[in-house]
């Protein structure tokens, strides 16, 4: 038999070792939330390591909020498809029959008008909203937290992500526990001191500032909680970068 | 056995690092083409007055670019792909760094020696090029004082900077770590200094890419490769020394 070489014996070992690290490390970022539903394919292990980056780095950290001075003269709407005739009829009657559901993972699944979240506990950032293509504009949001209301609705300790729904077809996303009780993720009312403008997403836009423009989705309808989460897009999951 | 011209590490992370920056680099104007326009200060927008526009058509329909076409939209792989060769950089970059420092590499092979660290010592061999003077023995087994000072700028002060300006765009990273971005002097300064930093990176490969050919391509891609420069180049090596 041949003898086996240091050098094999060395690099089986570093390999042996390398195998194990991985598993243990897979099993630590799983219980600690570390892993992102797009975790698979080929840009599955740079979207893991993003992922779990900005986790362990931003967990509580805020988005920078600026100036009065700061607030753009001119921002930009990127354009929405043609609204939908539900949304039509509503915006007729002055939006007073919106209505945003909150079901799934909760003690106490609620229907909540704008008159209701107005009740809420209303406050205001000034941030920034970037978007993926490259463009930005600072604006102030005027809004109740989201995690007061998630509070209300009995948010269950095993609900990992929330999914929201726009009232237009086909618009949807998810944010993890980690950012639906983030003290500046908003369901937005207003924007600048006035209604939240129809183009920026009024009557009612989930406002996510420390994730790009694309996760901030526009007429909001329905908030669920959910312990799993199946993610098809084009676009990265998590979109802090 | 020959000493490999080049050790194992820098052989393997040139070649992780030259992956890396071509993914980056593709992946990162298929991201510019959504918005070919930059601003200075922290924020910029199709409403306001770019700093410059790069004379291309957008994959996006709301930029005003003077063309009737809207070219197709890649950046959902090109942003995966782009962040994922970032990671693949930045981690090749630290070992790299921190090897280069712990065996010597650094100061034996990087810094220029005690008595070239001067701007006559860099001019001298710039006269040497311009006048197409073959090196010296001594360099084929080092770098001269102008390899050593372009590569310690690309290394330790191009690259960081634009993993820094990259990092300065994500808004999650500037909630962390905000001093980064309001260094630079906001979020969009950030993104053309990026862009700028790509394009010094691009002229270095073309020139790194040139005096390799210059120098004998297949000599140096042997030695980046398995390590060892070719037989005949040793020998005459060897001749020139004796």
């Amino acid at each position: 038999m041949k003898p086996i070489s240091r050098r094999a014996l060395i690099t089986s070992g570093l390999a042996a070792a390398g195998v194990a690290g991985l598993a243990a490390a897979d099993r630590i970022a799983r219980r600690h939330g570390l892993v992102p539903p797009d975790c698979r394919g080929v840009y599955g292990p740079g979207e893991t390591l993003t992922y779990a980056a900005h986790r362990l780095l931003t967990r509580d950290a805020m988005a920078r909020e600026f100036p009065r001075s700061m607030i753009s003269k001119t921002p930009f709407a990127n354009e929405v498809a043609p609204p939908s005739n539900e949304f039509k009829k509503l915006q007729a009657d002055g939006f007073s029959d919106w209505r945003l559901s909150i079901d799934g993972m909760v003690a106490h699944p609620m229907t909540l008008s704008l008159a209701d979240l107005r009740s809420m506990p209303t406050h205001s950032q000034i941030t920034e909203v970037v978007c993926e293509e490259g463009w930005s504009y600072v604006a102030e949001w005027i809004g109740t937290p989201l995690s007061g209301v998630l509070r209300e609705a009995g948010l269950l300790p095993q609900a990992r992500y929330l999914k929201y729904f726009s009232i237009q077809p086909e618009w949807s996303d998810s944010i993890d526990i980690a950012d639906a009780h983030h003290p500046q993720t908003f369901l937005t009312l207003g924007m600048n001191d006035g209604e939240l403008p129809v183009g920026f997403g009024g009557p009612l836009r989930l406002r996510v500032p420390r994730q790009l423009g694309y996760k901030s989705v526009k007429y909001i309808t329905r908030i669920t909680a959910t312990d799993s989460l199946k993610y098809q897009g084009d676009y990265a999951w998590f979109a802090g970068i | 056995m020959e000493t490999p011209r080049h050790s194992a590490l820098v052989r393997v992370t040139h070649w992780l690092t030259v992956i890396s920056f071509v993914a980056l680099l593709v992946t990162g104007l298929e991201i510019v083409i959504s918005h070919p326009r930059f601003y200075w200060g922290e924020t910029g927008n199709v409403n306001m007055k770019p700093l410059f526009t790069i004379p291309i058509p957008s994959s996006r329909d709301t930029v005003p670019t003077g063309y009737g076409y809207v070219m197709p939209d890649q950046n959902g792989w090109s942003r995966y792909l782009h962040f994922e060769s970032a990671w693949v950089l930045v981690l090749t970059g630290l070992v790299y760094g921190f090897a280069s420092l712990l065996n010597g590499h650094l100061r034996r092979d990087l810094i220029p020696e005690r008595g070239n660290r001067s701007l006559t010592a860099h001019l001298q061999r710039m006269r040497q090029y311009l006048q197409r003077r073959p090196p010296g023995a001594d360099e084929t087994s080092s770098y001269n004082v102008l390899q050593r000072s372009t590569y310690l700028l690309v290394i330790f002060v191009l690259f960081p900077l634009v993993i820094l300006t990259g990092l300065a765009l994500s808004p999650s990273f500037n909630a962390a770590v905000p001093f980064v971005v309001n260094s630079f002097g906001g979020r969009q300064t950030a993104r053309t200094l990026h862009f700028f930093l790509t394009w010094a990176l691009v002229l270095f490969l073309v020139v790194h890419v040139v005096m390799v050919a210059v120098s004998g391509f297949w000599a140096r891609m042997r030695a980046m490769t398995i390590g060892t420069a070719s037989t005949t180049e040793t020998a005459v090596a060897e001749k020139e020394v004796a």
